[in-house]
């Protein structure tokens, strides 16, 4: 695969997954579960992705995009090769979660959902990874930063550019 | 002794000897807790560099243990190193050059690192620790009293209080009939000796033995078979821990999450032994209604009440179980940690639950937020599978069941039981109108029992010890424990799980140790987005379900968080409220158009722009909002701005009427200025303010243009002479 050409069909093993979900009770409610892998392979949900899951799971296209638009967990749009997505539970705002968003916001010069020109970095939040007792926490990729503070910002995003 | 009993013991045998071929009776233990704080903590180095260095010593007589979490989480990753009859002993926040200094000095030659120890303790220059139960359910004089009385007797055995550490712990769930208001209870270490006596003379003959003559005294061991006894003995000395009653995390930090064979030699599977053994489906419901068991994932629901439902749908064959592993409220992880310290006890409580209503499949509907809860629960359910615990005649009792994990999206409104289901069948997570509840018509229209993580590991354990046993735990209307997820302004974050109507003091203060750097307490979060604040004032009263709602709160699923002088609460209401607004689904009008207004009317007040009317506007919306909502999330939105209302008015009006925010914490009411004393104009913040509303010459004091200031602090942040002033 090329890389960017993601109009091709889904990669084989999710086409698998479909089959043997067709196999089973209620083949239609492993939607989500499909999405997720979908999502796991290529970072983000495609339109071109999205027809093909309809097609095979044999579900309508709407309902698809319905379920797609409804769960935030699911990314309509590619995002940065380093995801930064900066925890705003409550533990992590009560600890000041919103001065390293505002630190992110400013070294990186763009807003929420949104990604770097150079497509290095998109910035987004999330709600609550569950490590509330190490608050603040940012999640780079997959990996968790805990106790984050925002000074510790410019230097998290210059390992990152050098890495 | 039917097939199910049978077959159990095999496989107790079984897994009891694959333990005792390890030799970790003789062995140097050395546990790392290794759940998803751990891990962000570097628990995964600390692993990767004790196996090298066991490697590298050759020795054989050490054994490295991955566990769960221990919820001691603000010291995390935390080791234990457990030399054989010497004194438990636990180190805090362990880095790779500590795990060397661990390792050289303790491992390798006996020596306790005492500075590194957890809560830097010293118990290694004790020559005993105790732990007294202070429960008041079992002892007549409690705490301090029966601490007094030891130290007392301790003296006129000739024995130096001094060199004895007492703590006063919690209930250790020990409790026995006959013995309520009756006995006392103490835990004494290294030895690990549990006694109970009651007059001093019995006291006195423990002392002499165990104190003065280093005998254990087997006539007042304690033989009751304790649930939580093998918590206590690694934990027990920690007072984090020693003042918790852990029943469903009492696993969690103590077997590894991943072996089925540690599950089953801390009691796992007797209870569904000994129900499928010929015991009718109802006597588990029986059992379990008895108990007072209600729901933890924040309703309280009658968990007893909700099974017997279901089985009166008899002419529907297909039903289903849910676990609610959803765990929305953003601020609590008590679910996700329970699955990663301990995934089969919530497989044992739903099979368990299956059983009773007659179920044969069920489902584990968790957030996608929680990748390692998922990859333990997955391995723990192949695990299950393989050894006949899950699947076909389980344990050669005829009983078919099976568990799927189902991910959520991340979408709030799907810990709401119908939304869950709709989700789980692969749609929109819209909650619908209930009546018909789930019991009756649930996932794809057949009757489903949807419980908590928590609630269904509550299950075997009380199928082991006993209604009657499970109800002397809690209050009257609030039986049991109840898990807390302690967060925010507090010194040990981390997981604490007490028995229902604890005051809120002892889990802040005594387990929690209080507000860091000397501030003052100023509210205490639960319940989430759908619970209220609690001012400092009211931290006497009890956890339970009824108290936490008479004083305008909720229990909710178990987020706590604290909240001090520091925090502004127009501002943490303001916060809740826009995370139900943008969680609202948008089927019904009240949630989704009521809360942006009522957003819009706090955005107002932060921002300097509120008037006094804007605080009746709120009050109306919210319990209009409370009345019309279609489901529990909109009817509890309106819930942290009216008791913040309630409580902190004079804040919301110090906003309007002021203009001014109290704690600094609403930039847009900020106001900064320059100090011309101190200023000494290096120009620094001239340059660095993005809307250049800083004027002044190089070596002379600069000003700041306030008609033009943008309060984005950045003067403030550069200053070095402290002379930008915020107010
Ligand atoms: C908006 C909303 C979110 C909820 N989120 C959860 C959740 O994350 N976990 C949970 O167990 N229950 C949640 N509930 C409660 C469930 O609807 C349901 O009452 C519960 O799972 C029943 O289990 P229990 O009786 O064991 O508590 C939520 C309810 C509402 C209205
Ligand atoms: S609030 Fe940030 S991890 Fe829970």
């Amino acid at each position: 695969m090329t890389g960017t050409d993601v109009k091709t069909i889904l990669h084989k093993d999710i086409v698998k997954f479909i089959r043997e979900c067709l196999k089973k009770d209620h083949p239609d409610s492993y939607l989500i579960a499909v999405l997720h892998k979908v999502q796991g392979r290529y970072g983000w949900l495609s339109e071109p992705h999205m027809a093909e899951v309809a097609q095979l799971l044999q579900v309508p296209t709407a309902t698809v995009s319905g379920v797609a638009t409804f769960y935030h967990f699911f990314r309509l749009r590619p995002r940065g090769r380093f995801a930064i997505s900066v925890c705003l539970g409550t533990a992590c705002f009560v600890r000041g979660a919103d001065e390293i968003v505002e630190a992110f916001r400013s070294e990186l010069g763009i807003g929420m959902g949104e990604t770097t020109q150079d497509g290095l970095f998109s910035l987004e939040t999330s709600r609550c990874l569950g490590v509330c007792a190490l608050a603040p926490v940012v999640m780079i990729n997959e990996k968790v930063y805990s106790k984050v503070t925002a000074k510790q910002v410019p230097e998290l995003i210059r390992q990152m550019q050098e890495g | 002794m039917g097939k199910p009993l049978a077959f159990y013991e095999a496989l107790y045998r079984d897994m009891e000897a694959a333990r005792d071929a390890t030799g970790i009776q003789e062995k140097v233990l050395i546990q790392v807790g290794s759940a998803t704080c751990e891990k962000a903590a570097g628990a995964d180095a600390v692993m990767v560099e004790f196996t090298k260095l066991i490697q590298a010593s050759g020795r054989q007589d050490i054994l490295l243990k991955q566990t769960g979490c221990t919820g001691r989480c603000a010291r995390e990753p935390v080791v234990g190193v457990f030399f054989p009859g010497k004194m438990p002993v636990k180190y805090e926040e362990v880095t790779v050059p500590k795990v060397q200094t661990i390792f050289q000095e303790h491992v390798q030659n006996g020596r306790v690192v005492t500075d590194l120890m957890l809560d830097k303790r010293t118990d290694t220059l004790y020559n005993h620790v105790v732990t007294l139960c202070s429960s008041r359910s079992c002892s007549p004089d409690s705490g301090r009293t029966l601490e007094n009385r030891l130290k007392r007797r301790l003296d006129a055995n000739g024995v130096d209080p001094d060199t004895i550490r007492i703590f006063q712990g919690g209930c250790m769930g020990l409790c026995s009939p006959g013995a309520k208001g009756n006995q006392r209870v103490m835990m004494v270490y290294p030895a690990k000796a549990l006694y109970h006596f009651r007059t001093d003379q019995q006291l006195d003959e423990i002392i002499q033995s165990h104190f003065v003559r280093n005998e254990i005294l087997s006539q007042y061991l304690t033989r009751t078979d304790f649930i939580t006894e093998n918590f206590f003995k690694l934990y027990g000395d920690v007072a984090f821990f020693n003042k918790q009653t852990r029943l469903t995390l009492r696993n969690s930090g103590l077997i590894d999450p991943e072996s089925l064979g540690d599950y089953v030699v801390n009691k796992g599977y007797e209870a569904l032994a000994r129900i499928l053994d010929g015991k009718d489906s109802r006597a588990v419901i029986d059992e379990i209604t008895r108990s007072g068991l209600r729901g933890r994932g924040g309703g309280g629901f009658p968990t007893g009440a909700k099974w017997k439902n279901a089985i009166t749908y008899t002419d529907d064959p297909v039903k289903y179980v849910v676990c609610n592993a959803d765990e929305g409220d953003p601020g609590a992880f008590m679910d996700r940690s329970a699955l990663e310290g301990d995934p089969f006890i919530v497989i044992e409580g739903m099979t368990l639950g299956a059983y009773a209503i007659g179920a044969r499949k069920g489902f584990v509907y968790i957030r996608a937020e929680y990748p390692l809860a998922i990859e333990r629960l997955e391995r723990a359910i192949r695990k299950a599978e393989d050894h006949r615990l899950l699947g076909r005649n389980i344990m050669d009792s005829g009983f078919d069941f099976e568990i799927e994990i189902r991910l959520g999206a991340g979408a709030f409104v799907c810990g709401e039981e119908t939304a869950l289901m709709y989700s789980i069948e692969g749609k929109r997570g819209q909650p619908r109108i209930r009546p018909p509840y789930p019991t009756q018509s649930g996932l794809w229209g057949h009757p489903t029992v949807i419980n908590n993580v928590e609630t269904w590991a509550n299950v075997p354990t009380i199928i082991l010890f006993g209604a009657e046993w499970f109800g002397r735990l809690g209050t009257e209307k609030s039986k049991g424990t109840k898990v807390f997820a302690l967060a925010g302004k507090v010194r040990n974050t981390g997981l604490v799980e007490v028995p229902m109507g604890t005051p809120l003091r002892e889990i802040i203060y005594d387990i929690g140790g209080g507000i860091p750097d000397d501030k003052a307490l100023k509210a205490v979060q639960t319940g989430g987005p759908s619970g209220g604040c609690i001012p400092a004032r009211l931290i006497d009263t009890p956890a339970d379900f009824e108290s936490l709602a008479a004083i305008g709160s909720i229990m909710g699923s178990g987020g706590m968080i604290i909240l001090d002088e520091d925090d502004c609460m127009v501002a943490t209401a303001k916060f809740f409220l826009e995370f139900t607004q943008s969680e609202s689904c948008g089927k019904c009008v009240p949630c989704r158009e009521g809360t942006l207004r009522m957003l819009e009317i706090l955005e107002r007040i932060t921002s300097g722009e509120g008037a006094m009317e804007d605080l009746d506007k709120l009050e109306r919306l919210g319990q209009l909002i409370r009345k019309t909502s279609l489901c529990g999330l909109g009817q509890t939105a309106p819930n942290p701005v009216l008791s913040t209302l309630q409580n902190f008015r004079e804040e919301y009006e110090a906003h309007i009427l002021q203009k001014r925010c109290p704690t600094h914490k609403c930039s847009r009411l900020l106001k900064y200025e320059i100090d011309p004393e101190k200023c000494v104009g290096c120009t620094l913040c001239a340059r660095r303010c993005p809307v250049l509303c800083i004027a002044g010459k190089p070596k002379e004091a600069h000003e700041i243009d306030q008609s033009r200031c943008i309060q984005c602090g950045e003067c403030f942040n550069a200053c070095k002479f402290g002379a930008v002033k915020k107010n």
